[in-house]
């Protein structure tokens, strides 16, 4: 039996499934932003595996990993700190209630 | 063909990442969310250990594991109840974003499985990573060199640390 590409790239399908459905579901803000890495997380593996596998010289797959995990870190800094900032104002983080921009 | 530890880590990590991000976006309670996410990256990190790309894999602990996880934990504890349940989904939404993920899996799959020849490749040996190449890559003008990205990146940083202290800032 061997490793194939086709079978790393079935858990990062389902991790990305898992984001998509979380995101569309939820309704804490937190809770999105915890779909969304899985879905940045997904493309993350793809990345590599694909540059892993097709091309073994090159690098360019784990800088753009590198780089997408980079701006993960910094989109998520921020915006959890709207959301904590949104949760002084209004205590609550239910997205669905937080319709003014705003208060 | 690969050796059996080799294909026995593998199992190990594609079961923890698709039963730990099912039960990420299933778990009613939003802290134990944040822990399953932390089992999906560190298992991530040690696929790309598996690849090979010990750096990556040190950067996915250490940014991920140790940076995002724990800011999310904090967010977490400075605005919800610990031990409070979610409400419980509408059958509306959970239909919505159920038919969505579906629908999204089986057309990736489908353009997955139909290349199943092209993604048959197996893996070729490397000569290993040292951090000299990969602090060559990112700082060179070349070709194949990372730089402005890099410098990019640097700014976005800059530009995220100023966006933290003018929203935390007391008014």
């Amino acid at each position: 039996m061997n490793l194939t590409l086709l079978m790393y790239l079935i858990p990062s399908l389902f991790m990305f499934g898992c984001g998509v459905y979380g995101f569309i579901t939820r309704k804490n803000m937190i809770a999105i932003m915890i779909s969304l890495e899985l879905m940045l997380n997904s493309v993350d593996i793809n990345f590599v595996v694909f540059n892993r596998y097709l091309f073994p010289g090159q690098l360019d797959g784990m800088f753009f990993t590198l780089f997408a995990i980079a701006i993960a870190a910094a989109e998520t800094a921020l915006a959890l700190a709207i959301v904590i900032n949104i949760f002084r104002a209004t205590k609550n983080v239910d997205i669905q209630q937080i319709l003014k921009l705003k208060f | 063909m690969e050796s059996v530890g080799n294909i026995i880590l593998y199992f190990v990590i594609a079961i923890a990442i698709i039963v730990f991000s099912v039960l990420t976006v299933t778990t009613r309670q939003i802290l134990r969310s944040a822990t399953y996410l932390l089992f999906v990256l560190f298992a991530t990190a040690i696929l790309y250990f598996q690849m090979d790309y010990q750096f990556l894999g040190a950067v996915q602990i250490a940014v991920y594991a140790g940076g995002i996880v724990v800011l999310f934990v904090f967010a977490i504890l400075l605005t919800h109840k610990p031990g409070a349940d979610a409400e419980p989904l509408s059958t509306h939404r959970r239909w919505l974003g159920l038919s969505a993920a579906v629908l999204g899996i089986a057309v990736c799959g489908y353009a997955v499985f139909s290349h199943a020849a092209f993604c048959g490749r197996q893996l070729a040996t490397v000569a290993d990573l040292d951090m000299a190449t990969i602090g060559h890559f990112l700082l060179s003008t070349d070709k194949w060199g990372y730089l402005l990205p890099f410098e990019a990146v640097s700014i976005l940083l800059l530009a995220c640390i100023i966006g933290g202290v003018v929203i935390a800032r007391k008014r």
